[in-house]
């Protein structure tokens, strides 16, 4: 026997690591020669084929007209999940609600505007005028007060907020209440114990907590509305693929003009994705020990080490 | 609370029956508990003494008989011989009264420990924002805990959780605190430190109801201690008799396992 280390190992000292040879994976290499082959051949068929019309894009992606879709695709987006995300919420609480009235209409809606396309929706709200002239205030069933054109009381801007806001509430509602749901009952047990209201332990207690389980859908909510602003085309309601499907009806060069209008919305998604990082974060506080660090954050401690 | 301690009981049930569907939990509880008194509830599981401290603050519903805090009946009004249910809004209001402490602690995660506190004096009591503040921190330092205010729940032991648990419910300045197993999720050596701290509400007057297993607590803290199994009090009567000298083949049984 060779003279053996004694057996309390000195604290100086760290113990020998482990040398093995790492396990080799021969499939990641073949799957990223095939892509990479893959991509170099798309890559190829974008630069080389002249139908993509890159010039003509550039020439026509930041003109005032497809600017201005633009803007009209973001706030209707954001109008449309507001009216959504309102509603959802309302729709929700009257969901769960031991109230079986309110309870009804809540499934009623949902099953309503969740179980027709949206598309259809929207060229109902948009056309709503052949199925009633006029709208009239008054008694029911009685003495009219006022009666409005429906031609000027919804206009297409109308007509395309109500037929995505609408539509977007049923399936908020469903987000909603599945988060609250996830909610422990001990949290409202122990509010209402502490002499809390129904409405107070709802706001400052099951709802925050709720978030967490409700920000990544509605984060996918989002991104899925933004591309769905498309549909009000039909109302018909000028928004951007409204106007760059105009230019390029115009110019004969339908096919570019959709390629620039995928880029505007993946360019808006992308900011999209970000903001929902940020979000996410924010309503994970509480539930995790240490937030995770941002991108910047990461970027930071990776390169700029003196700088923190 | 100016009022002077009333000459009757703080709590008072009488003939308490409660159904789960056709499952009978209560089968016809009288207890009374003094202002001041420490009053422990042991017995096995299911036996329904967990859902007899959820009736005192209302959380679950009594089906007959009557249970009244501080001579004020629980979830209804009497008026005449007719019994009116009570709304939400002065269920609540009844609450106030009440501190409970839950056996999962049941803090809010969202909130730090000092915004656990404060929040329902703020909310469902009104207070000022300096009153409340001033008295969290001294509670969260009787508690041990002065400088882990702006900790989150998971950031804090068990223990800890259930002691800010305990500040949260002391807060409100209830004239009863109900225990609903308070130190049993918690690890053993962080069972004593929960303890400390009743044991000290205990010796400044507080009024007690404490379902607990912990019969050392039972039999150094508590005034009173009563048994119950299947829906009944078995037996009741001061910690050293019952604990030493059971008179029920039942309690002698169960203390038989347990000590």
């Amino acid at each position: 026997m060779s003279t053996s280390a004694p057996t309390t190992t000195k604290r100086s000292e760290p113990p020998e690591p482990i040398k093995a040879i790492p396990v080799r994976h021969p499939g990641r290499w073949v799957a990223m020669v095939a892509i990479a082959v893959l991509a170099a051949m798309f890559v190829n068929s974008v630069v080389s084929n002249p139908n993509w019309q890159w010039g003509f894009q550039l020439d026509n992606a930041f003109t005032p007209p497809v600017l201005k879709g633009v803007v009209t695709t973001l706030w209707l987006t954001a109008a449309s999940m507001l009216i959504g995300v309102a509603l959802g919420v309302a729709l929700a609480i009257m969901r769960l609600s031991p109230n079986p009235v309110l309870s009804g209409a809540a499934w009623f809606y949902v099953w309503v505007f969740r179980g027709t396309p949206v598309l259809v929706q929207l060229v109902i709200w948009g056309n709503l005028n052949s199925l009633y002239r006029q709208v009239s205030l008054g008694v029911p069933f009685g003495p009219e007060w006022f009666v409005f054109e429906t031609r000027d009381l919804i206009p297409p801007i109308a007509a395309a907020l109500l037929g995505l806001g609408l539509n977007e509430a049923a399936y908020m509602s469903e987000i909603i209440r599945a988060g609250i749901l996830s909610v422990d009952e001990g949290q409202s047990e122990a509010s209402s114990a502490l002499g809390m209201s129904r409405m107070q332990t709802l706001r400052r207690i099951v709802l925050p907590q709720a978030m967490r389980v409700v920000v990544p859908p509605t984060g996918n909510e989002t991104i899925s509305m933004l591309k769905t602003t498309s549909l009000v085309a039909y109302v018909p309601y000028v928004e951007l693929f409204f106007q760059t499907s105009a230019i390029g009806s115009r110019t004969f060069q339908p096919f570019p003009m959709l390629v620039t209008a995928s880029m505007w919305y993946l360019a808006m998604t992308s900011v999209l994705m970000v903001g929902q990082y940020y979000i996410e974060r924010y309503y994970a506080r509480g539930s995790v020990r240490n937030l995770p660090p941002t991108p910047i954050q990461k970027l930071r401690r990776r390169f700029g080490r003196g700088e923190t | 609370m100016t009022t002077p301690t009333p000459p009757g009981p703080m709590v008072k049930a009488e003939q308490v029956h409660k159904w789960f569907g056709r499952f009978e939990v209560l089968k016809g509880i009288n207890l009374e508990v003094a202002p001041r008194e420490v009053m422990c509830i042991v017995g096995p599981s299911g036996s329904g003494k967990s859902t007899f401290l959820r009736c005192i603050n209302h959380l679950e519903r009594i089906h007959s008989g009557r249970l009244s805090v501080d001579g004020e009946l629980v979830g209804y009004r009497e008026r005449g011989d007719k019994l009116y249910e009570m709304r939400d809004s002065e269920v609540a209001r009844q609450r106030l009264d009440i501190g409970m402490v839950f056996q999962r602690f049941n803090l809010f995660p969202h909130m730090t420990a000092m915004q656990n506190i404060v929040e329902a004096p703020l909310r469902a009591k009104g207070e000022s924002k300096d009153v409340v503040r001033e008295r969290a921190q001294k509670l969260l330092e009787r508690v041990g805990l002065g400088d882990r205010g702006d900790s989150y729940p998971s950031q804090l032991s068990g223990g800890q959780q259930q002691r800010v648990a305990i500040a949260r419910a002391l807060c409100m300045e209830p004239k009863l605190m109900l225990f609903d197993e308070p130190t049993s999720a918690l690890d053993p050596e962080l069972v004593g430190e929960v303890l400390d701290v009743m044991r000290q509400l205990a010796e400044v007057g507080m009024t007690m109801i404490v379902v607990t297993h912990e019969m050392g607590f039972a039999r150094e803290v508590g005034d009173s201690l009563v048994f119950m199994d299947d829906g009944v009090v078995v037996e009741e009567g001061s910690p050293r008799d019952v604990l030493s000298n059971p008179q029920h083949n039942r309690t002698k049984a169960f203390l038989s396992k347990v000590l």
